[in-house]
């Protein structure tokens, strides 16, 4: 594809070297570290699961045993292989021994390696063969229906209740939406645990468990079946549990999952080394899984200026990515993020955001790019609203967007009402519709606005990088350098729940979930 | 379905403006113009239409008349309705509450702080309970602002501490404490089932019991906070949307040398 934007192709590579060593370094500190939600998420691939009489999660109490044993270095595999060895019991059975009190998995006695091994590893292999039965499921359904050309239009339901969240979902998949997002209840990312069953109360979004995972999962299959579409299901693989959601929506089939290597660091003050060990994980039950991670750079211009802050989303997506190839995420699930939230009265300023996505589609050819609509921009006057999300809609189109999320017009009013949704998704098939190929027809002038405007934010975007990778990760955070936040090495929440592996760490679905599931 | 582009009816009503009962206005005084918009859950034919005039006359619309009907899905119907709204609302005897300050400029909001307290005043501000959205303290307290104003962290005199989002009541009131606060702001933008209301309340009956409620100059914002409600919840004023780190400010100092915490 050649180049509208007279792109300097030296400077790309400049600042996707950059990055790659970025992530290389961080990921050698990755590799020698394992946290508490981890350990857990692997305690859900080997099916534990239900919560005890006080309704803490059994992964908490397996996990927090281990911790309180000085185990956890070794990795729950490890203790729970030996103890499968020694007993014969399966995971889930060990989990109620200790939570009854029946069982210290510290006094149980030391098995070999390759008998831990031998104990455990049907188990996580039957695992792993459910989660790659649910990837041949989702191409069964692509095969069978086809899979949609041009933009997902991706919409959100946000009611609290699963049930009731469940009926707006079928309602927009009928009216056309292709990725139903279940909106999580504020709170959850900072809970250090994943609550369990059907949920019918929540704050401005429904809790993310298993069970809601699975109710919404059947729901859009039969919504699906009627309408022979796929309809793709998202959730949020973010917060202190990355890594437990992966593997909880992993087993469900969850399609999309917002997962984003810097943003809870950023915007929910968790430990940056504790996002960037979990970040890696999750990415690598996500590549497995077959899904398409999206990442949150789209909040950096929530608080940053769009206009001179547009740099650090175009590093940090280069950082995202580079991130998620190091666990073994491809280029085709990276739906990595950007907004529509440059200030309305700014003169020119469509022609920037229009420079700034044919930028993105060029740099990421491969990557299916989630574009976010106006939102901080975005006022009580919901009939201007509806014409800043039609110029929304234009871009995307324009620029061959690939993850639409719907703006509504009634956004910093309320969470949508059924009949917002059904307007933003006609609004957005008029637009796509009547300009379908009008990006095709569009080259931009060499020397003009946008050219100059992408050349700016590129150049920016390298040397940013460049930068940080002389200065590493860690301290950038400290300075501030995304969306003007600063954050502390060991700073925020969740530190405690980071370990340093031992020498005899055991994690069977490393090498299990490496290389992807097709 | 309407009845034409262009009104004929004879207008039969008084086109006097009497300012103790206004009616809503579409081209004409008194006209009682309105346009609604709502969705029943019913299906998309003769049947729901009339549901939705009803429902329209009951609201107090004459003659309603639902210029669409779209089909949202098998049992839901989005109307679109225009008509005649028969209420009339006595503007004469409003009385509101607002906040009453003057503004001033963030170099004006300086000078006062220096001729006035001779030092700098510590706001400190975060999104507090459950909340995650972090919105609306950032336009108030970042430095860059919002649309143009600059947030208060550029205050020369103010030393602002922005603790970000989901920062419970207790550890609020703690880190306050700590810093020697004067000001102290809370934004609330989750307003889903009143869960704003009741922390709000928290925060100050947790103020009044450790003794604290008079040292601070305790300010709400968010998109759905009204002054009036502010008020009534015992914090001493409220900001809505539309309002700037400069209006906060020229309140917050005020406000203090009201209380004769000015040197």
């Amino acid at each position: 594809m050649a180049s509208k934007l007279n792109l300097d192709q030296n400077k790309v590579n400049r600042a996707r070297a950059a990055a790659r060593q970025v992530a290389l370094d961080t990921q050698a500190f990755i590799d020698q570290h394992t946290t508490v939600t981890v350990e857990r998420a692997v305690c859900r691939l080997l099916l534990i699961d239900g919560v005890n009489e006080v309704g803490v999660p059994l992964p908490n109490v397996v996990v927090d045993h281990l911790l309180d044993k000085g185990l956890l270095p070794y990795g729950a595999a490890y203790a729970l292989g030996n103890a499968m060895a020694e007993t014969g019991l399966t995971p889930q059975e060990i989990a109620e021994a200790v939570d009854k009190g029946e069982l210290d998995l510290s006094k149980v006695a030391p098995h070999s390696l390759d008998e831990i091994k031998a104990a455990i590893e049907p188990t996580a292999r039957a695992s792993v063969e459910r989660i790659r039965q649910n990837v041949a499921r989702r191409n069964e359904y692509l095969s069978a229906y086809g899979d949609k050309e041009g933009p997902y239009l991706y919409v959100i339901v946000a009611t609290g209740n699963i049930y009731e969240d469940i009926v707006q979902a079928k309602a927009a998949a009928r009216q056309g939406a292709d990725v139903i997002a279940v909106i999580r209840t504020t709170g959850q990312s900072l809970l250090d645990y994943v609550p369990y069953g059907a949920t019918t109360e929540g704050f401005g979004g429904t809790y993310a468990t298993q069970e809601n995972f699975r109710l919404m999962r059947a729901a859009l299959d039969e919504v699906g079946a009627e309408e022979h579409r796929y309809i793709r299901l998202c959730n949020y693989c973010s917060g202190l549990c990355m890594p437990e959601i992966a593997a909880m929506g992993a087993l469900e089939r969850l399609d999309v999952m917002l997962n984003d290597a810097l943003y809870g660091i950023l915007f929910r003050d968790i430990n940056m080394q504790r996002t960037l060990i979990d970040q890696s994980f999750s990415r690598r039950i996500n590549a497995f899984a077959g899904v398409i991670i999206n990442t949150g750079e789209d909040n950096y211009l929530t608080t940053a200026d769009a206009v001179e802050e547009a740099h650090t989303v175009l590093a940090s997506q280069f950082l995202n990515e580079q991130f998620a190839l190091c666990a073994g995420l491809p280029e085709e699930q990276q739906g990595l993020g950007h907004a529509f939230e440059i200030d309305p009265a700014r003169e020119n300023g469509f022609l920037y955001e229009l420079a700034q996505a044919q930028m993105a589609r060029e740099i990421f050819p491969k990557a299916p790019l989630k574009y976010m609509p106006p939102t901080k921009f975005m006022t009580g006057n919901i009939f201007r609203g509806h014409v800043q999300d039609a110029l929304f809609n234009m871009v995307t189109i324009l620029t061959g967007q690939k993850i639409h999320l719907l703006g509504m017009m009634t956004e910093a009013i309320h969470t949508p009402f059924m009949s917002d949704r059904a307007l933003s998704i006609e609004n957005a098939r008029y637009v796509f519709n009547t300009m379908k190929d009008l990006g095709e027809e569009m080259t931009f002038k060499p020397d003009g606005i946008m050219a100059h405007r992408a050349d700016e934010v590129l150049t920016k975007a390298a040397d940013l990088l460049e930068k940080i990778e002389h200065d590493g990760l860690f301290a950038t955070l400290e300075r501030g350098t995304f969306a003007d936040i600063k954050r502390m090495r060991d700073g925020g929440k969740g530190l405690g729940g980071v370990v340093l592996r031992s020498e005899g760490y055991y994690n069977p679905f490393l090498s299990l979930l490496a290389g992807g599931a097709k | 379905m309407s009845g034409g582009l262009y009104d004929m009816s004879v207008k039969s009503f008084d086109r006097t403006l009497d300012l103790t009962r206004i009616k809503a206005y579409g081209d004409t005084m008194n006209d009682g113009k309105v346009q609604l918009s709502f969705t029943l859950p019913v299906k998309d034919d003769e049947k729901g239409m009339e549901a939705a005039r009803q429902l329209a006359r009951k609201m107090g619309i004459e003659e309603p008349n639902v210029a669409g009907a779209v089909k949202l899905d098998e049992d839901f119907t989005f109307y679109v309705v225009y008509g005649s709204c028969i209420h009339t609302v006595d503007y004469e005897h409003i009385e509101v509450k607002t906040v009453e300050s003057s503004v001033m400029s963030m170099e004006e909001v300086n000078e006062y702080i220096r001729s006035h307290f001779g030092r700098k005043l510590v706001f400190v501000g975060a999104s507090t309970g459950t909340d995650a959205h972090t919105v609306g303290i950032d336009a108030i307290m970042n430095r860059k602002g919002f649309a143009g104003h600059y947030g208060l962290e550029r205050y020369e005199m103010i030393e602002a501490y922005n603790l970000g989002a989901q920062v419970e009541n207790e550890e609020f009131v703690r880190k306050a404490v700590a810093l020697n606060a004067d000001v102290l702001l809370v934004s609330q933008t989750v307003t889903q089932k009143d869960v704003h209301i009741q922390n709000m309340t928290e925060l100050i009956e947790l103020l009044e019991a450790e003794g604290l409620r008079s040292r601070f100059v305790v300010i709400c914002g968010g998109a759905r906070i009204t002054h009036e409600l502010a008020k009534e919840l015992g914090f001493d004023a409220g900001f809505g949307p539309r309002k700037f780190a400069e209006d906060v400010a020229s309140f917050a100092v005020e406000e203090l040398t009201r209380r004769g915490l000015d040197r």
